[in-house]
């Protein structure tokens, strides 16, 4: 059967609508970072970005960037009214002591027992480099994994085991999808809602494939 | 009369020694003391071990440091940019070492040691290939692991005024690795945008106070793409 699966901004509006209003949430670089174009107007949320910055708003027009003014990508951005600055032990203080409710991340793979791999790929020509994905990942008081369910080649990024190296020890509870969404617990991943006509049971097969 | 503000930055890096450890605050461009660093490379010490958030970009301020064959060591978070080559190439050749922190390990490891913390116990990393060989403890029910406190010989930081008692303000998130590192090393130089008479600082809003300042140095404002206002 023939599915639809959804697009990156599909995707980044089902994960928005999720975010209760109040909420203090860190975005993760690349496609979580997408999920701040989806609030509602009237959706209130506090934009964390580990750089220093609580407030964040939208990139500035062109012509008005600011260089000191950046987000954890090195994107120019701005701060909305009442944001407020601070140094790098009170960011990450924020999210360690669970301060922050949401960390949204992208993945490489995520496990069935929460075990998350993002920072590397393991391959010893890569350098390495993790910033502040292991602080996210166990900091928050939830955190979310935002990715596509499939690499290009068609693997499944669900599995039962990590096989790249691990960002943090059992620390996901949920992972948003372009072909449904999935909450992580002890019985492993439960499909919460699938795109219409994708049978999750094929992933499953996949997944062992 | 006491005054911290160095008439330039020769002077205010003439103490640094070869194998010094060098704290040197940014994140990207935002906050990252560029016209320090370069002052670092014509100073002329050597076999250093830098500490900051990433490892250069392009060839100019840290980037140009480690072209310049001075650094021995490198502890950041995340030394990979898309124009980081400079670094890659030295990494990949065995030329540079490297010790990944996640961040705020390296943010929290470099407070401890401006705070007199011997060291503290994080969840960040159980479990990971970057806490391999750590003493673990179990804390209420949860496994953490021992980070130790990094030291610096000299802190090069970059803020937005200060006076002649070493008080400084940052600007906007250029702040980052500042604050933290000015705590942390013997000696702290500062570069800053604009030299105020005393007092002239609001006392609510000092963010780094000046008993963890040593130098200050005046640098221009300049328009650049990587740092501060662009036009």
């Amino acid at each position: 059967m023939s599915y639809v699966k959804l697009t990156r901004d599909q995707l980044a509006a089902r994960v928005a609508r999720d975010i209760p209003e109040g909420a203090y949430v860190n975005l993760g670089i690349g496609l979580p970072t997408l999920v701040a174009n989806h609030f509602s107007p009237d959706q209130e949320v506090f934009l964390q970005s580990e750089n220093g910055l609580l407030g964040m708003g939208a990139a500035p027009a062109k012509g008005w960037e600011d260089f000191d003014l950046i987000n954890a990508g090195k994107q120019p951005v701005t701060l909305l009214p009442g944001g407020s600055y601070f140094h790098s032990a009170d960011s990450f203080a924020m999210m360690r002591a669970g301060h922050l409710d949401i960390a949204v991340l992208g993945a490489f793979q995520v496990a069935a027992n929460g075990d998350l791999a993002n920072w590397h790929t393991g391959d010893a020509n890569d350098i390495p480099a993790v910033g502040g994905a292991m602080d996210l990942a166990v900091g928050a008081k939830q955190t979310w994994v935002m990715m596509e369910l499939f690499t290009k080649d068609g693997v499944c990024k669900l599995v039962d085991r990590c096989s790249y190296p691990i960002t943090g020890v059992g620390c996901v509870s949920r992972v948003y999808t372009d072909h449904g969404v999935f909450s992580l617990g002890a019985q492993g991943f439960q499909p919460l809602e699938l795109v219409a006509g994708f049978d999750a049971a094929s992933i499953f097969s996949k997944r062992h494939a | 009369m006491i005054s911290k503000i160095s008439a330039s930055i020769e002077l205010a890096l003439e103490g640094i020694k070869d194998s010094s450890t060098i704290l040197i605050g940014g994140f990207g461009g935002a906050g990252m003391p560029n016209e320090l660093i370069n002052g670092l490379i014509e100073q002329g010490a050597r076999d250093l071990t830098i500490v900051a958030n990433n490892a250069g970009n392009a060839e100019f301020g840290l980037a140009a440091l480690l072209k310049a064959g001075r650094v021995r060591k490198v502890i950041c978070s995340f030394p990979r940019q898309a124009d980081s080559y400079v670094f890659d190439a030295l990494y990949r050749a065995g030329k540079v070492e490297l010790e990944l922190v996640p961040q705020g390990n390296l943010a929290e490891r470099v407070r401890a040691a401006g705070a007199g913390i011997g060291g503290f116990f994080t969840r960040v990393g159980y479990g990971t290939e970057l806490a391999k060989g750590r003493e673990v403890r179990e804390i209420g029910g949860q496994m953490y692991v021992f980070e130790s406190p990094i030291h610096g010989d000299y802190a090069l930081v970059k803020a937005e005024r200060g006076d002649r008692w070493g008080n400084l303000t940052y600007r906007m998130a250029a702040r980052n690795f500042g604050p933290v590192m000015a705590m942390a090393a013997k000696t702290t130089v500062a570069s800053v945008h604009e030299v105020v008479e005393l007092g002239e600082l609001d006392p609510e809003v000092i963010v780094t106070p000046g008993i963890f300042v040593q130098h200050v140095v005046k640098i221009e404002r300049t328009v650049t793409a990587a740092s501060g206002i662009k036009s």
